[in-house]
């Protein structure tokens, strides 16, 4: 059983630049990663032996709306800031979880994907990127999930603005 | 009994075809055994034994071509609509819809934030009987269903009432 701190330093000891900080809170501390070196860290984390992180309790998307609301059209659009992913592991065998997080820049949110790794990623990403667009790359079926396959916009981005009509049926209350 | 009545031996009826017609509609609405979310629970406990739906002729049935009646019973969602849309015209006319809770109803508790969800499932098919609740009691289902048998019961297939 590892700490927070025990795990942040072995990530820092091997990835040094690709982790970047470990934040503390009173349950859940979460170390931030690069969102496209977090397939190399989620395999190492998995396989390494003190670690054996073997499975992804849940991965969810998160629009963090850090940036700059501007009225495009009249509508109220977020520009700049991230998008964010969080990756909650455990390990069956040696009984310590821990949060991953990675931010991906708003316009172009790619993160790679580790359904390679955790099969479970896969639905849970084609979940990111149908309700937030995050890109998640060498995903082998990335497309939409629970929205039909010709809506338009992802929903639960902050600035998402409901269609009028979607196929003759009117949306708005 | 009018004087027709007397012109005829034992065991014969006379009545009109409307009457006729309607009677044997509103005594078997076989419904399309189709369900959306918690609204179909009680649907379902309507159909089991306690509330007996059988008693007023309303049996499940599998295929929308077999079926009469659908009643919506449940939140719809956009991607749903399109197949309920599809279901309802595959069902041979006269065909009647019963929209089941505040959700078919108008949207429900998801009026305002819900980006998903059909704010009434009349925008996309046309509705008999609105039951209100959520969920509606089986008490309420059956209140609508004794509705609908009214409405049919009124109809005529000379004079197109609905």
């Amino acid at each position: 059983m590892k700490s927070a701190e025990e795990i942040f330093n072995l990530l820092k000891e091997k990835y040094n630049d690709g982790v970047k900080e470990l934040v503390k809170q009173p349950i859940d501390a979460y170390i931030t990663c690069d969102p496209l070196l977090i397939n190399v860290i989620s395999l190492f984390l998995m396989t390494h032996e003190d670690l054996l992180f073997d499975n992804l309790m849940i991965l969810s998307g998160v629009d963090d709306a850090n940036g700059k609301t501007v009225l495009v059209d009249g509508l109220k659009t977020i520009e700049g800031g991230t998008l964010s992913v969080y990756y909650h592991l455990e390990s069956t065998k040696l009984r310590h979880k821990i949060v991953l997080r990675v931010s991906a820049p708003r316009e172009n949110p790619e993160v790679e994907s580790v359904s390679l790794i955790w099969h479970s990623a896969d639905w849970h990403e084609r979940e990111a990127f149908d309700l937030f667009g995050i890109k998640f790359l060498n995903h082998p079926d990335l497309r939409r999930i629970l929205m039909p396959d010709d809506w338009e916009g992802h929903p639960l981005r902050k600035d998402y603005a409901n269609p009028e009509f979607y196929l003759g049926i009117k949306v708005p209350y | 009994m009018g004087i027709l009545d007397k012109q005829f031996d034992d065991n014969f009826i006379v009545t009109s075809v409307d009457d006729l017609f309607n009677w044997a509609r509103l005594s078997s609405l076989w419904q399309l055994g189709f369900g959306l979310a918690c609204c179909a629970i009680e649907m379902m406990a309507t159909s089991a034994s306690h509330y007996d739906f059988d008693r007023f002729g309303v049996i499940p049935r599998p295929s929308p071509r077999q079926a009469d009646i659908i009643i919506i019973s449940g939140t719809v969602t956009f991607k749903m609509a399109i197949r309920i849309k599809r279901l309802y015209e595959q069902m041979p006319d006269p065909k009647y819809i019963i929209s089941m809770g505040s959700c078919s109803n108008c949207g429900g508790p998801y009026w305002e934030h819900g980006y998903h969800v059909v704010k009434g499932i009349d925008r996309v098919i046309p509705v008999d009987v609105y039951v209100p609740g959520c969920p509606p009691r089986p008490e309420a289902l059956l209140e609508g269903l004794l509705k609908l048998q009214e409405k049919v019961r009124n109809e005529s297939i000379v004079k197109k009432t609905a």
